[in-house]
């Protein structure tokens, strides 16, 4: 099965989910759902740098704090418009991971991995100090984004989840496939051959690292919308760590398969906390068995023998 | 062609790797349509010279002008663009790219020197039929043809081969050289680093044997052929 076929079911699946959970008369699965698929798209965020382009960031949570930061303060100055809400969550996220790109993408492997994990912890310390927006307590929205939808509705808010998680998908695949993914995969291999045949390899990475950051501030815009909440946690580096884990464990370079990972550890969390309260020890074995069985992640197995692309 | 400027032209070039010099003072030139090799044992600077004019290394002194262009400040890829195509040792395909993706990747929009994917395919058909295949799961030979059509796609001026048919099988090795000839014959500028000096002489116009990062020999085809000497002192065959 390709990846875009896989992709596809899951949508479809994704789509029929609440009829079954309307005939289980269990509501309160959708609000977890609708969690595992903002948590989806930013695991596929960060696919787009760390599968495709071998950036191992460690503080890309920071932009899942920026664009529920964004929501929150416009909201909190009583700006409720959802376009401006969304784009400006977008694009400061953008804007960040412009900045941070263009310093810690002149260094790689560890170091990146230190710098990105540098730059998250300032943007964590910065909204912990800020006590006119809550400070470590966090910021509680009055209203959902207005997008002239009723975001109050958890069916409404599920599909509308849905549809951005199925444009997200579509949009990575697309970049993969161009050109401009073609250069960013064969420089995560090889990147002094790239350079050699001509091409500038920072500016490339940097725009994947931009758009990458982007699509994470939009499912922090998300996130925010949905606990009408957000307060410095949800981007502590620890949240960086299990983006790391959904991706590595669903399938680095798959796009789909983070998605997926993302559903996997959110569902894990729900199922081995009710168990046990030490149910991390749990998770982490669990992690490890996936891991250790196939190196490839959840899709690695599912989509074996998987073709080129294009 | 005494008047004409060179198309490449490296003059008292030096380099090394850290403490480590290996080139000393090397100097070559190619002229437009002409095909020159460099001569000389392993680890007599055959590679640094081609990595130092495409900036890969960082000379310590000389110049190298190509196009009329002082190059040397630049950096690697800027390098690249002005027209020069390296087929690198050891090929260095894309193994996570297909092999169509490996040839369009990085090929030039502008073909203003006529060289597209199609063409590449009728100087290589075994490509063709490999177009979605995974780079990594070509053969040696068929590798060695991809990193050239991804050379030529990049419309260069100039085209390096660094070990050209190293570790083919013979045929493989013949039909690499046939091609060689035929970009020539579309007047391609040609730099070839390779052992098999027999096919050299045959292909190539001009000649640079090495020894220990300086150019101890110089000259034509004919004149290398003539001095059977040069071959068993610097060239040990």
């Amino acid at each position: 099965m390709t990846k875009e076929r896989i992709a596809l079911a899951m949508v479809v699946v994704l789509a029929l989910l609440p009829l079954l959970f309307a005939a289980m008369g269990e509501s309160y699965y959708l609000t977890v759902a609708t969690r595992m698929m903002i948590f989806g798209i930013a695991a596929l965020s960060l696919d787009l740098i760390l599968g495709f382009g071998g950036l191992i960031s460690l503080g890309h949570a920071v932009y899942l704090g920026i664009g529920g930061y964004a929501v929150g303060i416009l909201d909190f100055y009583g700006i409720s418009n959802g376009f401006v809400q969304l784009g400006v969550a977008t694009l400061a996220s953008a804007g960040a991971a412009l900045f941070i790109g263009a310093v810690s993408l002149r260094t790689s492997g560890v170091f990146f991995l230190m710098i990105t994990l540098a730059f998250s912890q300032m943007v964590y310390f910065l909204a912990i100090s800020i006590n006119s927006f809550g400070g470590d307590d966090g910021l509680t929205l009055n209203a959902h984004s207005d997008l002239g939808l009723n975001f109050g509705n958890t069916q409404v808010f599920y599909y509308f989840v849905l549809a951005c998680l199925a444009f997200f998908l579509w949009l990575s695949f697309r970049i993969v496939r161009s050109r401009f993914g073609m250069l960013l995969r064969g420089m995560k291999f090889n990147e002094s051959r790239m350079i050699a045949i001509g091409f500038p390899t920072f500016r490339y990475k940097l725009t994947a690292f931009v758009i990458s950051g982007a699509i994470c501030g939009f499912a922090g815009a998300l996130l925010a919308n949905q606990t009408l909440f957000v307060s410095p946690s949800i981007m502590q580096w620890s949240r960086s760590g299990d983006l790391l884990v959904m991706v590595i464990a669903g399938g680095m370079g798959t796009i789909v398969g983070p998605v997926i990972g993302a559903i996997m550890f959110l569902l894990l969390e729900k199922v081995l906390a009710s168990f046990t309260t030490y149910w991390g020890a749990l998770l982490g074995m669990v992690l490890i068995a996936l891991v250790l069985m196939g190196k490839t992640g959840l899709l690695g197995g599912m989509a074996k023998g998987g073709r080129p692309h294009g | 062609m005494t008047g004409t400027t060179p198309l490449l032209a490296v003059n008292g070039l030096e380099a090394g790797y850290g403490e480590s010099r290996v080139l000393f003072g090397l100097s070559l030139d190619v002229r437009e349509g002409e095909v020159v090799t460099l001569l000389g044992r392993n680890g007599m600077g055959k590679t640094t010279t081609i990595h130092s004019i495409m900036g890969i290394v960082t000379p310590t002194a000389g110049d190298i002008r190509f196009a009329g262009a002082a190059v040397q400040r630049l950096p690697a890829y800027a390098i690249a663009r002005r027209g020069i195509g390296l087929v690198p040792e050891g090929r260095q395909i894309f193994p996570n790219l297909s092999v169509r993706e490996n040839l369009i990747a990085t090929a030039t929009r502008n073909t203003s020197n006529g060289w597209d994917v199609e063409r590449v395919l009728k100087l290589f058909p075994p490509l063709r039929e490999r177009l979605s295949s995974w780079g990594n799961l070509l053969s040696g030979g068929e590798q060695q043809m991809l990193a050239i059509g991804r050379a030529l796609l990049t419309n260069p001026r100039l085209l390096i081969l660094d070990e050209a048919t190293e570790g083919l099988a013979p045929l493989v090795r013949a039909h690499i050289w046939s091609v060689i000839e035929e970009i020539k014959a579309t007047g391609m500028s040609i730099l070839i680093v390779d052992k098999n000096v027999d096919a050299l002489t045959r292909i190539a116009d001009r000649h640079y044997v090495l020894e220990r990062g300086r150019v101890v020999w110089s000259g034509t085809s004919a004149a290398l052929v003539a001095d059977g000497e040069i071959k068993t002192r610097y060239l040990g065959v």
